[in-house]
C-alpha cells in the first residue's frame, strides 16, 4: 500500500532506555497469526505492557501518563532477533512514526523504512542528552526534517545529522513503497523494453 | 572489452535502473504464478486500482493443491477449490494465460514451462516458488520470490534486487553406469552442505554436465537452491537448442536462426572471473540417499551415516536431533533399512527421462508386496507421452498404478501425505522434518534409486539391477 509520506514532525517523546529490544519483545510470535497489516499495535510490546492477567503494568513507558508522543526514543541495537516485519506493523500501527537509537537491527531498518516508520540512528552522546531532557521534562519536543536529514532536540538546543539511504528517503518523502517506486518509473520501463526487443 | 560471465551478460542487460544508492530494477521477461502465492499478491493489485503490466508476460498453472486423482470431478477440499478459482478468475480478469487442471497442457509450473518452449536461454524468470532455479538449465537466470515481489512483477514487469556473488562449480569427467543427475546434485550439497552456497548464483559447467540432457540439467537447477544458491545456470548448447526447437513458444523461421546466434553469444567468456570456484570429479559419484533432514546430510548408497565424532563439534547437537527424528542411528548402513513409501516425481524428477529410467528398472519385476508407490507424472504431456511410449503399460505391468499430475508429495499440500513415521524413498527435493506429512521420514534419492526400492521394499544399490 502506499505509506504515509513523511516531510518533517514535531513531536513529544517517548522513552525507553533499554538495549537490545528484540521483534519477540516489540510483538511475541503468538500475536503474529492475522492476515492484514492493521491492529498489531494493540499488542505492541505485549508481555512488558501487560501482566498475564492483561492488566496494565504501571511501571512501563506505555502505560506512563507523564510520556506520549509519535517519536520513540530507544537503546542500542533495536529491532535485533527475527526478521518479522509485524514488529514494524506494530509500531506504526501503534501510532509510532520515528524511532531514534543509536544503532538499529538491519532487516528492522528496512521493515521500518518500507512501512514508512523512519529509523533515525544518532550518536550515543545524542541519544544520552536526549534521554535526559525527555526524562527530567516529558514536554520536550524534537523536530525530525527528513529532506535536510536532521534532528534537532527543540527549541534548536542540539542538532545532528543523520544518514538514510537515497532511494529510501525519496520512498518516504513522497509516501512511496517498493511497488509505489516501480510504478512510478513505468516510463522508464517501457523505454527499455523498446531497446530490448529480442526477448 | 572486460570478460563477462553468462550472469553477468543476462543481469547487466536486465537492469532498467540502477537506483542511486539502493537496489537495481532488473526487468523479468517470463513471471509463472500458481494457486498458492499468487492471491495476495491480485488483491494488492487491486486496492492500488492498478492493472496488471504486462500480462502477456505472466504464464499461470495449478499444481502445488490439486488432488492426483480423479482430476475431472470438482475438488473435495474446500480451501483447494478456492486457491484454484481464484486463481482462474484473477487470470480471466487480467488477461492471464492459465493453464488450469482442465487444459492439456497442465501440471507443475517448473514442468510445463520448459515444456511448451516459454522458458528460453538469455531470459529471466521468476515464480513464487523457491525450485523456480530449475529453469536455469536454459541459461536463464531464474530464481524464486515472495509474494510482495510476485506483486511487484505484476505491477511492473521488474523486481528490485541487489546483485549476487557468482560461483562456478566444475564437474569433470564421466558418470558411472546407474549414477544420475539428482546423484550428481544430492552429492555436491553434501560435500558444501545446505548452506554452502548461500548468497552465490552458480553457474555449473565442466564435461560432465555438457554430456547431460535437459532433464537432467534441469534437475541439477532445480537443486541448486538446496545448497543456499540464490539459483543455479548452464550454458546453452546444441543440447539446448535441439530441445527446443518447435516446442509450442519456440521461435520458428528466421526468428529461430537470430535467436539461435544470440544464444549462442551467452556462454561465460573463457577467464571471466567468478568470487568461488568449486572442482569435482563424475567417477568419484556413487548413487547418493540422503539420510537426515537436510539435502546436505547424504551418503554414497553403500555408505554408512557419520559417527558422532566424524561431526563438528558445534553441529553435533542438531545432527543428533535429525537421526532421532528419522530414527536411525551414527554408523548405520543405509543399505537394507526398510523403506515403507516411494515417490516419484516433483519438478526435481517427474519428467519423461524420469519416467523411463523407473521403467527400465523395473520392468520384467514385482512391486514389492509392502510398499506404497506414488508415480506422479509432472505434467499432462509428460503423463501423455508416457502412456504413448509404453511406458504406462510397462509400470502396470509391474504392479505399480501412475497418479494425476501436481506437486503431490514434494509438499503434501493435497492427500498425498507420508503417514507418521513411515519411510518414503522420494525423488523430490526437501528432506525436511514434516516437509512430505507430518512425522513423516524421507530420504532423497534418483528415479533408479526409487525404483529398486519399490522392488525390494529397502535401500538398495540401483546397479544391482543394470
Ligand atoms: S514439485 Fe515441489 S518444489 Fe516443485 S513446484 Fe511443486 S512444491 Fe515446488
Amino acid at each position: 500500500m502506499p505509506i504515509e509520506k513523511f516531510t518533517t514532525l514535531v513531536s513529544t517523546c517517548v522513552p525507553l532506555p533499554s538495549e537490545n529490544v528484540d521483534t519477540d519483545q516489540i510483538i511475541p510470535a503468538r500475536f503474529l497469526k492475522a492476515t492484514t497489516r492493521e491492529g498489531f499495535g494493540k499488542n505492541l510490546f505485549r508481555d512488558w505492557r501487560y501482566d498475564k492477567t492483561g492488566k496494565p503494568k504501571a511501571d512501563f513507558v506505555l502505560n506512563s501518563d507523564r510520556f506520549s508522543g509519535q517519536v520513540l526514543v530507544t537503546g542500542k541495537n533495536f529491532g535485533s532477533g527475527s526478521s518479522r516485519e509485524h514488529a514494524a506493523w506494530a509500531l506504526k500501527d501503534y501510532g509510532f512514526r520515528v524511532v531514534v537509537s543509536s544503532f538499529f537491527a538491519d532487516i528492522f531498518k528496512n521493515n521500518a523504512l518500507n512501512n514508512g516508520l523512519l529509523t533515525v540512528q544518532v550518536s550515543e552522546s545524542f541519544l544520552a542528552k536526549l534521554f535526559e531532557m525527555v526524562q527530567s521534562d516529558p514536554s520536550t519536543e524534537v523536530m525530525v526534517d527528513l529532506e535536510k536529514q536532521v534532528i534537532s532536540i527543540m527549541p534548536w538546543l542540539t542538532q545532528e545529522r543523520f544518514d538514510i539511504s537515497t532511494y529510501k528517503k525519496n520512498c518516504l518523502l513522497n509516501g512511496y513503497d517498493d511497488i509505489d517506486f516501480l510504478v512510478s518509473i513505468r516510463d522508464k520501463i517501457i523505454e527499455w523494453e523498446k531497446q530490448h526487443t529480442e526477448l | 572489452m572486460s570478460k563477462k560471465t553468462i550472469f553477468d551478460k543476462i543481469w547487466d542487460r536486465h537492469i532498467v535502473y540502477d537506483v542511486p544508492d539502493g537496489p537495481g530494477v532488473l526487468y523479468i521477461d517470463r513471471h509463472y504464478i500458481h494457486e498458492v502465492t499468487s492471491p495476495q499478491a491480485f488483491a494488492g493489485i487491486k486496492d492500488r486500482g492498478i492493472s496488471v503490466f504486462r500480462p502477456r508476460k505472466t504464464t499461470a498453472t495449478a499444481d502445488h493443491n490439486v488432488p492426483t486423482v480423479n482430476q475431472h470431478l470438482p475438488i473435495d477440499d474446500e480451501l483447494s477449490r478456492e486457491q484454484i478459482n481464484k486463481l482462474a478468475e484473477n487470470c480471466r480478469e487480467h488477461n492471464i494465460s492459465f493453464y488450469g487442471l482442465d487444459h492439456p497442457c497442465n501440471g507443475i509450473v517448473h514442468v510445463i514451462g520448459p515444456e511448451l518452449g516459454i522458458t528460453q536461454p538469455g531470459m529471466t524468470l521468476v515464480c513464487g516458488d523457491s525450485h523456480t532455479s530449475t529453469h536455469g538449465a536454459f541459461g536463464s537466470i531464474a530464481f524464486g520470490i515472495g509474494t510482495s515481489e510476485v506483486e511487484m512483477v505484476l505491477a511492473s514487469q521488474c523486481i528490485l534486487q541487489t546483485r549476487p556473488r557468482k560461483m562456478r562449480i566444475s564437474i569433470d569427467g564421466e558418470l558411472q553406469k546407474g549414477v544420475t543427475a539428482k546423484d550428481m546434485i544430492l552429492y555436491i550439497i553434501s560435500q558444501i552442505s545446505a548452506g554452502g552456497a548461500t548468497g552465490y548464483f552458480v553457474e555449473f559447467a565442466g564435461s560432465a554436465i555438457r554430456s547431460l540432457s535437459m532433464e537432467a540439467r534441469m534437475t541439477i537447477c532445480n537443486m541448486s537452491i538446496e545448497m543456499g544458491a540464490r539459483g543455479g545456470l548452464i550454458a546453452p548448447d546444441e543440447v539446448t537448442f535441439n530441445y527446443l526447437k518447435n516446442r509450442d513458444f519456440s521461435p520458428v523461421g528466421e526468428e529461430w536462426e537470430s535467436k539461435v546466434e544470440f544464444w549462442k553469444a551467452l556462454p561465460s567468456d573463457p577467464g571471466a572471473e567468478f568470487d568461488k570456484e568449486l572442482f569435482f570429479k563424475a567417477e568419484e559419484i556413487d548413487p547418493v540417499i540422503t539420510y537426515g533432514t537436510n539435502p546436505g546430510m547424504g551418503t554414497g548408497i553403500r555408505g554408512r551415516i557419520p559417527l558422532l565424532e566424524e561431526i563438528d563439534e558445534a553441529s553435533r547437537s542438531s545432527f543428533k536431533k535429525s537421526l532421532d527424528y528419522m530414527g536411525f542411528s551414527p554408523g548405520d548402513l543405509m543399505e537394507g533399512k526398510k523403506v515403507d513409501y516411494v515417490f516419484l516425481g516433483s519438478c526435481t524428477n517427474g519428467r519423461i527421462e524420469d519416467l523411463r529410467s523407473f521403467a527400465a528398472l523395473v520392468k520384467g519385476k514385482r512391486k514389492a508386496d509392502d510398499v506404497v508407490v506414488w508415480i506422479v507424472p509432472g505434467s499432462k504431456q509428460v503423463e501423455k507421452q508416457a502412456e504413448d511410449e509404453g511406458i504406462g503399460k510397462v509400470i502396470e505391468d509391474a504392479g505399480f498404478e501412475m497418479r494425476q499430475p501436481g506437486c503431490s508429495a514434494c509438499l503434501a499440500m493435497n492427500d498425498d501425505k507420508i503417514p507418521e513415521g513411515k519411510y518414503a524413498i522420494s525423488t523430490s527435493n526437501r528432506n525436511f522434518e514434516g516437509r512430505q506429512g507430518p512425522g513423516a521420514r524421507t530420504m532423497l534419492a534418483s528415479p533408479l534409486t526409487a525404483a529398486a526400492a519399490a522392488v525390494t521394499g529397502k535401500v538398495t544399490d540401483p546397479r544391482k539391477f543394470l
